[in-house]
């Protein structure tokens, strides 16, 4: 990796690290998984169902918001403070520094996930005294879980390329939930005709497949997953991502830093 | 050594031309650079930040670039810098254009009121500078520089506990860091109280004698004038003046100060309009200089004993000042 970017990266890791706001929603993050483990001991006979379920479920929506709310505030905030007229004075170019903080942002999640998960897996292993096979399929889960990290980060850090934080979150949220609905909106297209169809088709496939990329009930079904699901949900995750963050390049490539 | 994209069959006539055109060459060209922003939501409105302004500031000088707030310095500063980009016109620093990175391993720059990556210690913040700039930063360069801006002792500390003066030095820090060779400074003394204005004044002449260019924005008259080889005058996105300081306020329309014998002041010195002050049997009388010669003979008239007549310094206050209200009555007679 150029070096610069990985400055930025490290520092950008560093500053999520730092930041008390992470702690707080790790803190809830473990505790969703200790709630798991006592709705798992009222559920008699499907407590390993419930503990995959709701702990899988907490490392998503917890990494989306941090995801979000730190995605969003990466560029403007630099803006706002000013930080970034030290950075882009030297010898650093803008398509460097966003994809720094993409990185930055993108360990940073990884990071959270292999903590996040070390807590499902602990609280799986409480519940069921010992791991099985098919257990490993959580490792699949938590995989989609990072590339959908990976694809609202480059959401996130496109919209605050050119907009405000707040409504930069309004866009990256607002696209979560759609995406999460997005094998629900390409049914309904499907069954539409004429205008309602090429727009609800249009939508389908420009917002973020979320609801491909979680498999999360599949897996507390201990049910397997296929290795062209991994390879086309890989494929289709980091293409979207550069598309996003090839946005957010050409966006900030142009911006006036008043 | 070679010339970079010079071949070594060049004939040693041809590199001494070639190094006397880079000794000679200005460390900034500003070439017509403008800008203009469209303002508005709706229907947008061009509103002009900075005329075409050319400017060269030659290498090793201090140069001082004044004007009031919104003149269009930081606008100018900006661009210099690549953080916005100009409507019309170049720039090129060192020779190089102003987005080249090249170039930009070759600057400094301290932005006005300058915030920094608090969650970071001062120490921290110029390892991650130098690393972006390309340099080896060890502790011992850190604990030069930081001792150097006046913080020794703070280096392990929290940008977020750095009063302003103190974030100001770390700011003066970080762009001299990787010994640039031209230093942009945005309004530095502002935030610093009379004894870190001191020490940044020290530090810049510091800077001159290793052979760095300065250019700094300010609108404090007094830093400028004690510190610059030469000045600019901005107002209202144009240039008023450029130039040194002894030349500029010389062409300042000047006065001179007459100084008789006696306690009276004759009715005739009085109507060319002289502000007097009469101490024991000293009177003092400022005039405008083109007045000078009917107040001597007026004195003559009256048979007063001349004592001096020194001509009255003209500050940079007062060209500035002078400078603005012209500029102002100009666009108030275009308006």
């Amino acid at each position: 990796m150029n070096m610069r970017v990985a400055h930025i990266a490290r520092n950008t890791f560093r500053e999520a690290v730092r930041d008390r706001v992470l702690y707080n929603l790790i803190a809830f993050a473990l505790l969703m998984s200790g709630a798991a483990i006592l709705v798992g001991q009222i559920s008699i006979d499907i407590e390993r169902l419930v503990v995959v379920n709701l702990g899988l479920t907490a490392v998503s929506l917890f990494g989306m918001v941090i995801a979000i709310f730190i995605g969003i505030g990466l560029v403007s905030k630099e803006i706002d403070k000013r930080t970034l007229y030290t950075v882009l004075s030297r010898p650093v170019r803008r398509w460097e520094f966003i994809a720094g903080k993409f990185f930055g942002l993108a360990g940073t999640l990884v990071v959270n996930t292999l903590f996040m998960a070390a807590g499902v897996f602990a609280a799986l292993l409480y519940v069921s005294r010992h791991f099985q096979h098919s257990d490993g399929w959580i490792m699949v889960a938590l995989y989609f879980i990072v590339l959908q990290f990976l694809i609202i980060t480059a959401l996130a850090l496109l919209f605050s390329s050119f907009s405000s934080p707040l409504l930069a979150a309004v866009f990256a949220f607002s696209l979560f939930v759609i995406g999460s609905f997005a094998e629900d909106l390409r049914g309904f297209a499907a069954m539409t005709q004429g205008v309602t169809k090429w727009l609800a088709s249009g939508a389908a496939y420009l917002v973020p497949n979320f609801s491909a990329l979680n498999i999360i009930s599949m897996v507390a079904h201990e049910q397997g997953v296929s290795r062209q699901l991994i390879f086309y949900n890989t494929a289709y995750a980091l293409i979207y991502t550069t598309m996003a963050l090839s946005g957010a390049v050409l966006i900030f490539e142009r911006r006036n830093l008043k | 050594m070679r010339p970079p994209g010079c071949s070594l069959s060049l004939r040693p006539q041809l590199l001494i031309i070639f190094y006397s055109d880079i000794a000679s060459m200005a460390a900034i060209e500003i070439l017509g650079l403008e800008k203009t922003y469209h303002v508005g939501f709706w229907r947008k409105k061009p509103k002009c930040a900075l005329k075409p302004l050319h400017l060269e500031v030659e290498d090793g000088e201090i140069f001082g670039f004044l004007g009031p707030n919104g003149a269009g310095k930081t606008t100018t500063l900006k661009m210099l810098m690549g953080l916005v980009f100009p409507t019309g016109g170049s720039a090129r620093i060192l020779g190089m254009e102003i987005n080249d990175p090249r170039m930009k391993a070759q600057i400094g720059f301290l932005p006005e009121q300058p915030y920094f990556y608090d969650y970071l210690t001062a120490r921290e913040l110029l390892n991650y500078y130098g690393q972006l700039s390309g340099i080896h930063t060890d502790r011992r360069k850190i604990s030069e520089i930081l001792e150097r801006v006046g913080l020794p002792k703070d280096g392990d500390v929290q940008l977020r506990k750095f009063s302003k003066g103190m974030l100001q030095r770390a700011g003066i820090a970080q762009a001299i860091l990787h010994d640039p060779k031209v230093v942009f400074l945005d309004e530095p003394m502002s935030g610093l109280d009379p004894m870190g204005r001191r020490e940044v004044r020290d530090l810049t002449e510091q800077l001159k004698r290793e052979g760095k260019t300065v250019f700094f924005s300010t609108h404090i008259l007094s830093d400028a004038e004690a510190l610059c080889d030469r000045v600019a005058i901005i107002h209202q996105g144009t240039l008023q003046g450029v130039g040194a300081v002894a030349d500029l306020t010389a062409s300042v329309q000047g006065k001179v100060e007459i100084v008789w014998q006696g306690n009276t002041v004759p009715a005739s010195i009085r109507g060319l309009g002289a502000d007097c002050h009469v101490t024991g049997d000293t009177v003092r009388a400022v005039i405008a200089e083109v007045k000078q010669d009917a107040a001597l003979e007026a004195l003559r008239r009256e048979r007063l004993r001349l004592i001096a007549l020194v001509p009255v310094r003209t500050s940079l206050e007062e060209y500035f000042m002078h400078k603005v209200q012209d500029a102002e009555q100009a666009a108030a007679v275009r308006v």
